[in-house]
C-alpha cells in the first residue's frame, strides 16, 4: 500500500462535507436522510483509514459496528418518515411545523 | 505508479462526483441509485486498506439492504416527482457553503499537521490480519468487543419492534365489554 493514509482521510473529510451541505440544503427528508448515510460512510472510511495506519483491527471493528448502528437507524428512521408521510402527505421538512411558533 | 495509488485515484473523482451528484439530482431515486455509486466506491477503497470483510459488508449491507430499503420507500410514498428547491431561509445556502468550504480547509489543514502528507501506512498488516481479515476481526469483536456486540443485538431487536410499532395503522384497541358483546351477538 503506496497511498498516503491522509488521503483518505481528507477524501472522507470531503464526502462528509458533502453529506452536510446535503443536510443543510434540501428539503426532502428522504434525501436529507441519504446525506446522513453519505456523512456515516465518510467517518468508515476515516476509521479504516486510521485502523490502516495504526496496525491494529480495532478500528474495523468500530466501522463494523457504525453499520449496525446505522442499518438500525435507517430502519427507524424510514418508519417516522412513512408515519409522517400518512399523517401530512407531504416529506418535505419546511412543512412540518406543527413546533414552529 | 502503485497500483493502489491507481485505484485511489480513479475512485477517489467517482465518489466525489457520485456525492455532488446526490447532492444536485431533483428526482429522489436518481439520488438514491447516485449514492448506491458512492457506496462501491468506498468499498473499493475499503478493499485497498487492506479491509476485505469490510469490503463485503459494505456491498451486502448499504448498497444491498439499505439502498433498497431507501428506494422501496420512495417508490411506496410516490415521492419520485422531484423536490421544491425554493429556499425559505435568508442566507441558508450561501451561509452553509461557505462553512462547507471552511470545514474542508480544516480538515486539510488538521491532517496536514496532525498526520502529514507524506506518511505512507506501515509495512506488517498482513500479520495483523493472520490468518485472515475476517478471522482476525472475529478474534477481536468476540474477544476485546464482546459487550458491545450483545449490546448491537438488543439494538437490532429494539429497532425492529420500533419499526413495526412505527409502521403500523392505528386501530382503536376493543375492550373486554365489546368482546364480550360480539360474542354474544355470534352466538
Amino acid at each position: 500500500m503506496r497511498t498516503p493514509i491522509a488521503y483518505f482521510v481528507v477524501l472522507s473529510g470531503v464526502l462528509f462535507t458533502l453529506g452536510t451541505l446535503g443536510v443543510l440544503l434540501r428539503k426532502n427528508a428522504l434525501l436529507i436522510f441519504m446525506s446522513v448515510e453519505l456523512q456515516l460512510n465518510a467517518v468508515n472510511l476515516a476509521l479504516v483509514a486510521f485502523s490502516r495506519m495504526h496496525l491494529a483491527l480495532d478500528g474495523q471493528v468500530l466501522a463494523f459496528f457504525s453499520m449496525v448502528v446505522a442499518a438500525a437507524e435507517v430502519v427507524v428512521g424510514l418508519a417516522i418518515i412513512v408515519a409522517v408521510y400518512r399523517r401530512r402527505g407531504t416529506v418535505d421538512v419546511d412543512q412540518a411545523r406543527g413546533l414552529a411558533g | 505508479m502503485p497500483l493502489d495509488n491507481v485505484v485511489f485515484w480513479v475512485f477517489a473523482p467517482i465518489s466525489v462526483a457520485s456525492a455532488i451528484g446526490m447532492l444536485l439530482m431533483r428526482n429522489a431515486v436518481h439520488a438514491a441509485l447516485f449514492l448506491v455509486v458512492n457506496f462501491f466506491c468506498l468499498a473499493v477503497f475499503y478493499l485497498i486498506l487492506d479491509a476485505p470483510f469490510l469490503f463485503a459488508v459494505q456491498i451486502i449491507v448499504y448498497a444491498g439492504a439499505i439502498m433498497v430499503l431507501f428506494l422501496f420507500v420512495i417508490m411506496l410514498l410516490g415521492v419520485d416527482r422531484g423536490d421544491d428547491l425554493r429556499e425559505r431561509l435568508v442566507a441558508q445556502r450561501p451561509l452553509a457553503l461557505a462553512l462547507g468550504a471552511g470545514f474542508v480547509i480544516e480538515i486539510v489543514l488538521a491532517v496536514r499537521a496532525g498526520i502529514g502528507f507524506a506518511t505512507k501506512a506501515p509495512a506488517g498488516f498482513d500479520a495483523v490480519n493472520d490468518p485472515g481479515n475476517t478471522q482476525a476481526i472475529a478474534k477481536v469483536l468476540f474477544r476485546d468487543y464482546f459487550l458491545p456486540f450483545e449490546a448491537t443485538s438488543i439494538l437490532l431487536i429494539v429497532a425492529a419492534v420500533a419499526a413495526m410499532v412505527l409502521g403500523q395503522r392505528k386501530t382503536r384497541a376493543v375492550t373486554q365489554a365489546e368482546l364480550e358483546a360480539m360474542r354474544e351477538m355470534g352466538t
